[in-house]
C-alpha cells in the first residue's frame, strides 16, 4: 500500500504507466480521424477539387485531453486507490467494551451500535475475548468474556435505559473485577456520579479508551408557570455558539388523536447552557397538553411530561343574588374570586352557558333553587366528573331546598331556617371549628383560632349524616358535608362565602381547603412528608428514546421514592398516578445541572465516527468509462456523423440515456377531501390494490409505486387485472372497499385514532389483509430492534391480531400461484409472520371453526423486506430501485413479485388452494 | 442450360415486378389522359369512323357503294385518323441511376415510372413508342406496353454513368432521353447532334436526387461512384458544397443550351417531388415539338 494523503494504491507499480502518456499523446495527434466512404453519384463533379485547408487532419487538442484523460483514470483504477486506507495495529488481551446505556446515549444509539461493530470486527480479526457491559444494565459480577462474533449476534438486543447509572451498584461490581484487559468506553458525554471511581478502576486493570459522540447533548426542564405563561426551559451540555432549538408540545385534540399542540422556538445564547422561554396558550389547549419536547431529538432527557401541575383548572362561579351593585366586600363570590384567581380559571355567566363550557369545578354561592331542566343538566355533569360546590346563605336557609327529602344536589337535608349562635339575640358564643377528622380530606390543615362561626344551616340528622360530614363545629354540627354522587361530588359549605355569617373566608384555611377539595390547582409538587405512605401506579413510561409506551402491569411505587425523584430501574420515568392526582417524574428535574464529561489528559477521546476504508477502483473505472463515451459522441460529432437529421435523433437519443427521468407519483386521492363517492367508485368498480399513507411522502410515494409495479405484474400474469392502485388515509377513508392494505411503517408514523383503530378492527375482521412492513429486513430477529419495529408494535398493539408464528413451509400462501419458499423484497431472506395455525392435536369441535374465520385467510402478514421498492416501477415501467446484485438480483425481484402475487391470489382466493388437495378425492368420488 | 426450377422462380421475380411498375404507370397516365382526349377525328387510318354523304370533289372510287346502295344518297367512307408518329424512349439505366440519397425511391425507378407512364399515354393516343438501346423498335398496341415494361423491368448495367443510344432512331422520331446526366456529356452532345441532324426533335428530362441537389455532406469523406470507379477523398466535405453547385448549375445551363440549339426541351425533376408535374411537362413538350 503506498498513500498520498487521504489515498492509498493496492498496486502502485501500475502509475508507472503514466510515463505512457506524453507518448501516446504524440501517437494520437498524429492520426487523423478516420475518414467516412460514401456511395454518391455525384463524384463525378467533385474529380479535380481540392481542400482549401488541411486542419482536421491532426485530432483536436480537447479531445486528445479527453482521451488522456480517460486513459489516466484507466491507468489510476488499476493501480487501486482506496480512500482513507487504515493501517491496522492488532491489539492483544482481553477486551471490555463498556456503554453508559443511559438516556444521554440514545440520541445517537444506532452510531454506537455500529462502533461496536465496528471495534468486536476488530477484536474478532485479532481473536480477542470480549466483554460488552451497559453500565445501566450490570452484568451479575466479573466480566461475561465471550468471542466477539457471539458479542456481535446479541449487539442488537442492547437497549438504552432512560435513567444514569447507579453509583452504588457500580462501585461493587468493580470490586469483582479481577485481571488484566483494555477498556472501550462509549461515553454518553454527561458526567454522572461515579463515573470518576469507574475510571480509575477501570484503569487498574489495563488501558482505557474513551470514545465520546461530539453532537451536541441537549434536554429539557420540566414545565412550570411562571407569570400566567408556561416556562419552558431547554438545557445543553456544553457551551457553544448560538444555536436553535424547537420545543413542541404535544398533545391530544379533541378528536383523540394525538399530535402537535404548539411549537416555540428557543434560543441558546452564545456560552450560555441555559434558554429558556415563555408559552401561552389558551387554556383550553394548555389544559390538553401531555408532553414536551425538543423536536428532532431521541433521548428522553429531550421529553418532559406534564402533570396535574400544569392544569389550571376552570371554575365557574355562580352567586345567587347579584343584585347589591357596588358592595363588593358584600358580594357573595369576593372572596372566592380571591382564593381562586392566582391559580385557577374562572368562569362567570348563567348556569345553563357555564355546564356547557365544561368547568371542572361549578360554584354555587346561596342559590336556592334551580329549575328542573337546569337540576337535570347540572346532576349529568357532577356524575360525569365535575364538582359542585355550594354555600348556604340567606336565600337557602329560607328556601324548602332539601327540607323534607333530600336534594339531588345537596349532600344533605336542612332544617328549616338554620341557626345563629353568638349573635346579640342569642346565648352562645360564636363557635370555632373542631380539628379534621382523619377520614376528611382536609385532614392535617391546622385550624386556626381566630376562626368564628356565627351562623350556618343546620343539617337534619340522618343515619348517613356522619359518613357525610367532613368538618364540624366544635359543637359537632357539620360545617361541610360532602356526598359522592357518580364519579363527581357535592360539597356544601354551611356558612356564606362571604364574611356575613362566619370569618373563615377570611382566613388562610380557606384557600387551604379550597385546595383540598381540588377546587383550586395545587402547588407544584408535593413534598416528601405529603408522599410519604402513598404508593403511585405507573401509567405511562418514557423509554430511553424519549418514546412514551403504556406501564402494562409495572408495580406501584412507593410515594417515599417518588419524593427521591431519581429515576432508575424501579422507577423507571413516566407518569405516576395517586390517588387524586397524578405526578410526572422526568428524566430532567427542576433543578438538574446537564455537566459534560471530564476525562484526564491521559485518556485519549475520540469521536464515534469509523473511518471505512472506501475502494475507489469501481468508481475511478467507471469514470474512465464515461469519458470513452463522451469521447465517442465527440468523435461523431467530429466526423459529421452526428449532424443532419437522422444524426440529431441518434445524439438525441444518445443524450435521453443518459438523462435519469424521476417519475411522477400521482396521488390516488389528495388525504382530507371529502370525496367519498368517488373513492367508493373508484376503489370498487374494479380491483385496486391500496397503501396506507404514513405522513412521510418519499415512503408514500415508494408505496404507490411498488403497487403499480405489482398491479402490472398481476395484469401480466395472472386474471386479476388491478386498476391504479390507491392511497388510503386511515382517519377519513372508508378501508372495507379494499381487500389488501400494504402499510410502509415509519419510525415517525402518527398514531392512529380510536376511531380509525375501530375502523381497523372492522376491517380485519370482515376478511381484510394489511401487510406490515418495517422495511429494515430486521424485524423477525429480536422483537423489534429497530426504530420501525418499535414503531410497528405501537402501532399493532391496538390491533386485533391473532397469535402469528413464522409463515410455515406448508402455509397456503407457498402455493396459491407460485411454488415459494422464501418471500424477499429488496431485503432478503428473514423470517415473516402470518396468523398461527390452529395446534396440531385440537380436535375441530362442531360449530367451532378455528381457522374458517375470513376463509382461512391470515388477516396479517409481518415483516421486513420492503418488498415495495422491489416492486416499485416508474412512469416508464422500469424499476426504481436496484435488487441485490447482477442477475442474483433480478432473481431476487422476481421472488418478490411472485410473493406479490401469490399475496394477492391467497386475499382473492381464500382456501381455495389449499382445498385443491381433495380435488382427487372429488374426482374419485363423482366418477362413482 | 438454366433449370426448370430456376427459370420458374425468375419468371415470377419478372412477373412480380412488372404489375406494380406497369400499375403505377397507368395510374399515372390516367391522371394525364383525361384532359387530353385528342384525335377523334376522320383522316388516315385503318380503322372505320363514320359514313358521310358525297359531295362534289369526292372522287368515285371512294363512295362506298354497299353503304350507297341501301339508300338514295351516296356515302362516302371515312376511316379514323392515324397519326402514326414515332416516339423513342432512353432511360438511362447505369449504376448511377440507382442513388437514393435518403428516403424516395432510386432514380431510375422514378425515371423508369415515368418512361413507361408516357409510354402509356403515347400508345393510348396511337402513337408508336419504342425504346432506345435495347431492341424494341417503335410499334403500337396494348403488347408494346407489356413488352416495354419488361424492358424497363431489368436490372441495373455495371457501368458508372449512361450513353445516350442513337441506333435505330427512325428520322422525324420523337425522343425522350431520361437521365441523371452527370457522366460526360460529350455522348449526350454527340447524340443530340446527330438526332438534329435526322430531324429527330424531343424533351431531355434530368432525374436528380435531392441529396444530389444539396449535397449535405460534412467531414473527412470519401466519395465513390456508384459502380466504384471514381473516387475522390476530401478532408472537409462541407467546405466543397459551393463549389460543386456552383459545377452542378453550369452542367444544367449547358444541358439547357444544348437543347436549345437542337430544337430540344429540357427540365430537371427531383425524386423528392411527385410525377404528375414532370410526367405533364414530358406530355406537353413531346406536343409543342409536333
Amino acid at each position: 500500500m503506498w498513500t498520498v494523503g487521504a489515498f492509498g494504491f493496492t498496486a502502485p507499480l501500475l502509475l508507472w504507466g503514466l510515463v505512457l502518456l506524453p507518448a501516446l499523446w504524440l501517437l494520437l495527434r498524429a492520426v487523423p480521424p478516420a475518414p467516412i466512404r460514401r456511395r454518391f453519384p455525384g463524384v463525378a463533379l467533385l474529380l479535380g477539387l481540392a481542400d482549401d485547408e488541411t486542419q482536421t487532419d491532426r485530432t483536436p487538442w480537447w479531445l486528445l485531453l479527453l482521451r488522456m484523460l480517460a486513459v489516466a483514470a484507466l491507468i489510476l483504477g488499476f493501480a487501486g486507490p482506496v480512500l482513507n486506507p487504515q493501517d491496522r495495529t492488532p491489539g492483544r488481551g482481553p477486551l471490555l467494551v463498556m456503554i453508559d446505556g443511559s438516556w444521554a446515549d440514545a440520541r445517537d444509539w444506532p452510531r454506537r451500535i455500529d462502533r461496536i461493530e465496528a471495534m468486536l470486527d476488530e477484536a474478532a480479526r485479532d481473536g480477542r475475548p470480549v466483554a460488552v457491559v451497559q453500565a445501566t444494565d450490570l452484568p451479575g459480577d466479573g466480566l461475561p468474556f465471550q468471542a466477539a462474533e457471539v458479542w456481535s449476534a446479541r449487539l442488537a438486543g442492547f437497549r438504552p435505559a432512560a435513567w444514569l447509572p447507579d453509583a452504588d451498584a457500580l462501585a461493587d461490581w468493580t470490586r469483582t473485577l479481577e485481571g488484566r484487559f483494555d477498556t472501550f468506553w462509549l461515553s454518553g458525554g454527561l458526567d454522572w456520579p461515579g463515573r470518576t471511581a469507574l475510571l480509575s478502576a477501570l484503569e487498574r486493570h489495563g488501558q482505557v479508551s474513551v470514545f465520546e459522540s461530539p453532537r451536541p447533548l441537549v434536554a429539557m426542564r420540566p414545565a412550570a408557570f411562571r407569570d400566567g405563561a408556561i416556562g419552558l426551559t431547554a438545557l445543553r451540555a456544553r457551551p457553544g455558539p448560538a444555536t436553535e432549538a424547537t420545543l413542541a408540545a404535544t398533545g391530544r385534540d379533541p378528536a383523540g388523536v394525538e399530535r402537535v399542540l404548539a411549537r416555540v422556538p428557543v434560543a441558546f445564547a452564545p456560552g450560555e447552557t441555559e434558554a429558556a422561554t415563555d408559552l401561552v396558550l389558551p387554556p383550553e389547549l394548555r389544559n390538553r397538553i401531555s408532553r414536551f419536547a425538543i423536536e428532532g431529538v431521541r433521548s428522553a432527557g429531550a421529553v418532559s411530561l406534564t402533570d396535574d401541575s400544569l392544569k389550571r383548572r376552570e371554575v365557574a362561579l355562580i352567586a345567587g343574588n347579584e343584585n347589591r351593585e357596588g358592595l363588593q366586600l358584600l358580594s357573595p363570590l369576593h372572596y372566592l374570586h380571591k382564593a381562586l384567581d392566582p391559580t385557577a380559571d374562572l368562569i362567570e355567566g348563567t348556569l345553563s352557558d357555564v355546564v356547557l363550557a365544561n368547568p371542572d369545578v361549578i360554584v354555587l354561592a346561596d342559590v336556592a333553587t334551580l329549575s328542573p331542566a337546569e337540576s337535570e343538566t347540572l346532576q349529568g355533569w357532577v356524575e360525569k366528573g365535575g364538582l359542585l360546590l355550594r354555600f348556604a346563605g340567606p336565600r337557602l336557609a329560607a328556601s324548602d331546598v332539601s327540607r323534607a327529602e333530600e336534594d339531588p344536589l345537596m349532600p344533605v337535608r336542612l332544617r328549616a331556617g338554620g341557626r345563629t349562635v353568638g349573635g346579640a339575640m342569642s346565648w352562645g358564643e360564636p363557635k370555632t371549628l373542631r380539628p379534621f377528622g382523619e377520614g376528611s380530606p382536609f385532614f392535617g390543615l391546622a385550624v386556626p383560632d381566630d376562626v368564628r362561626v356565627n351562623a350556618q344551616v343546620m343539617a337534619q340528622p340522618d343515619p348517613s349524616l356522619a359518613d357525610r360530614s367532613i368538618a364540624a363545629l366544635s359543637d359537632g354540627t357539620p360545617l361541610v358535608t360532602r356526598k359522592k354522587m357518580g364519579q363527581g361530588q357535592v360539597v356544601l359549605f354551611h356558612v356564606t362565602a362571604n364574611a356575613e355569617w362566619s370569618s373563615l373566608p377570611l382566613s388562610g384555611l380557606f384557600v387551604q381547603m379550597l385546595e383540598r377539595l381540588a377546587v383550586s390547582t395545587r402547588p407544584a409538587r408535593p413534598d416528601a412528608a405529603e408522599l410519604a405512605g402513598t404508593t403511585w401506579v405507573p401509567q405511562a413510561v418514557i423509554d430511553a428514546f424519549g418514546e412514551l409506551a403504556e406501564a402494562g402491569k409495572l408495580p406501584g411505587v412507593p410515594g417515599e421514592m417518588l419524593a427521591r425523584a431519581v429515576p432508575g430501574p424501579d422507577l423507571p420515568p413516566g407518569l405516576y398516578a395517586g390517588e387524586d392526582r397524578r405526578l410526572a417524574l422526568n428524566v430532567i428535574g427542576t433543578d438538574t445541572v446537564l455537566s459534560p464529561a471530564a476525562w484526564p489528559a491521559r485518556i485519549a477521546v475520540e469521536g464515534l465516527t469509523v473511518a471505512r476504508e472506501t475502494v475507489l477502483k469501481g468508481w475511478v473505472l467507471a469514470a474512465a468509462l464515461a469519458i470513452f463515451a463522451a469521447d465517442i459522441l465527440a468523435s461523431l460529432w467530429l466526423s459529421g456523423r452526428l449532424r443532419g437529421g437522422r444524426g440529431a435523433g441518434r445524439a438525441a437519443v444518445l443524450a435521453l440515456g443518459l438523462v435519469m427521468l424521476v417519475p411522477q407519483g400521482a396521488w390516488a386521492q389528495e388525504p382530507g377531501t371529502p370525496a367519498d363517492d368517488a373513492l367508493a367508485l373508484r376503489a370498487t368498480s374494479e380491483v385496486v390494490l391500496a397503501h396506507v399513507l404514513t405522513g412521510d411522502a418519499r415512503v408514500d410515494q415508494i408505496a404507490d409505486a411498488g403497487l403499480r409495479g405489482l398491479s402490472e405484474k398481476l395484469t401480466q400474469r395472472t386474471s386479476i387485472e388491478p386498476a391504479e392502485p390507491i392511497a388510503v388515509n386511515l382517519e377519513t377513508d372508508e378501508l372495507s372497499f379494499f381487500p389488501f392494505l400494504y402499510w410502509p411503517v415509519t419510525a415517525g408514523q402518527p398514531m392512529p385514532s380510536p376511531a380509525a383503530y375501530a375502523r381497523l378492527n372492522r376491517y380485519l375482521r370482515t376478511g381484510g389483509m394489511i401487510l406490515f412492513d418495517t422495511r429494515d429486513a430486521d424485524v423477525a430477529a429480536y422483537g423489534g430492534g429497530s426504530p420501525e419495529g418499535r414503531r410497528l408494535q405501537q402501532l399493532a398493539r391496538p390491533l386485533d391480531i391473532p397469535p402469528l408464528e413464522p409463515i410455515p413451509s406448508d402455509h397456503v400462501l407457498t402455493r396459491t400461484f407460485y411454488l415459494l419458499q422464501d418471500f424477499p423484497g429488496r431485503n432478503a431472506g428473514r423470517d415473516v409472520w402470518v396468523e398461527a395455525a390452529p395446534p396440531p392435536d385440537a380436535e375441530q369441535a362442531e360449530g367451532m371453526p378455528f381457522r374458517d374465520l375470513n376463509d382461512g385467510v391470515t388477516p396479517v402478514v409481518i415483516g421486513g423486506n420492503d418488498w415495495a421498492s422491489a416492486w416499485a416501477i416508474d412512469g416508464q415501467g422500469a424499476a426504481m430501485f436496484p435488487v441485490g446484485r447482477g442477475y442474483a438480483g433480478e432473481r431476487q425481484r422476481e421472488i418478490a413479485f411472485r410473493f406479490g402475487v401469490n399475496l394477492i391470489m391467497h386475499v382473492l382466493t381464500g382456501n381455495y388452494k389449499s382445498d385443491q388437495v381433495h380435488v382427487p378425492a372429488l374426482l374419485d368420488r363423482l366418477g362413482q | 442450360m438454366i433449370s426448370a426450377a430456376a427459370l420458374r422462380a425468375r419468371a415470377e421475380g419478372l412477373a412480380e415486378a412488372l404489375p406494380p411498375l406497369l400499375a403505377e404507370a397507368e395510374h399515372l397516365a390516367q391522371a394525364v389522359l383525361l384532359g387530353e382526349h385528342g384525335r377523334r377525328r376522320a383522316g388516315q387510318g385503318d380503322e372505320f369512323w363514320q359514313y358521310r354523304p358525297a359531295h362534289a370533289g369526292d372522287e368515285a372510287r371512294m363512295i362506298d357503294w354497299r353503304r350507297s346502295a341501301r339508300s338514295d344518297a351516296h356515302f362516302v367512307r371515312e376511316k379514323e385518323w392515324q397519326a402514326a408518329q414515332s416516339v423513342l424512349l432512353w432511360v438511362d439505366d447505369a449504376a448511377s441511376m440507382g442513388f437514393s440519397g435518403g428516403n424516395h425511391p432510386p432514380k431510375a425507378m422514378r425515371a423508369r415510372v415515368l418512361a413507361l407512364a408516357l409510354a402509356v399515354l403515347l400508345i393510348r393516343g396511337g402513337e408508336r413508342v419504342g425504346l432506345l438501346g435495347s431492341d424494341l423498335p417503335p410499334r403500337r398496341g396494348q403488347h408494346q406496353i407489356l413488352r416495354l415494361t419488361e424492358v424497363l423491368g431489368r436490372d441495373l448495367s455495371q457501368s458508372d454513368y449512361g450513353v445516350p443510344a442513337t441506333r435505330g432512331m427512325p428520322p422525324h422520331s420523337r425522343a425522350v432521353f431520361l437521365s441523371d446526366f452527370l457522366g460526360d456529356l460529350a455522348p449526350v452532345e454527340t447524340a443530340l447532334t446527330e438526332a438534329a441532324d435526322r430531324g429527330v426533335k424531343g424533351a431531355l428530362l434530368q432525374v436528380l436526387d435531392p441529396a444530389e441537389e444539396a449535397f449535405p455532406f460534412d467531414g473527412r469523406t470519401i466519395f465513390e461512384s456508384m459502380g466504384g470507379t471514381l473516387r475522390h477523398e476530401t478532408l472537409k466535405a462541407g467546405d466543397l458544397r459551393g463549389r460543386y453547385l456552383a459545377r452542378l448549375a453550369e452542367r444544367k445551363a449547358r444541358l439547357a443550351d444544348l437543347a436549345r440549339v437542337t430544337g430540344w426541351h429540357y427540365s430537371a425533376h427531383h425524386t423528392g417531388e411527385g410525377a404528375q408535374g414532370a410526367l405533364l411537362w414530358l406530355f406537353r413538350a413531346l406536343e409543342r415539338g409536333r
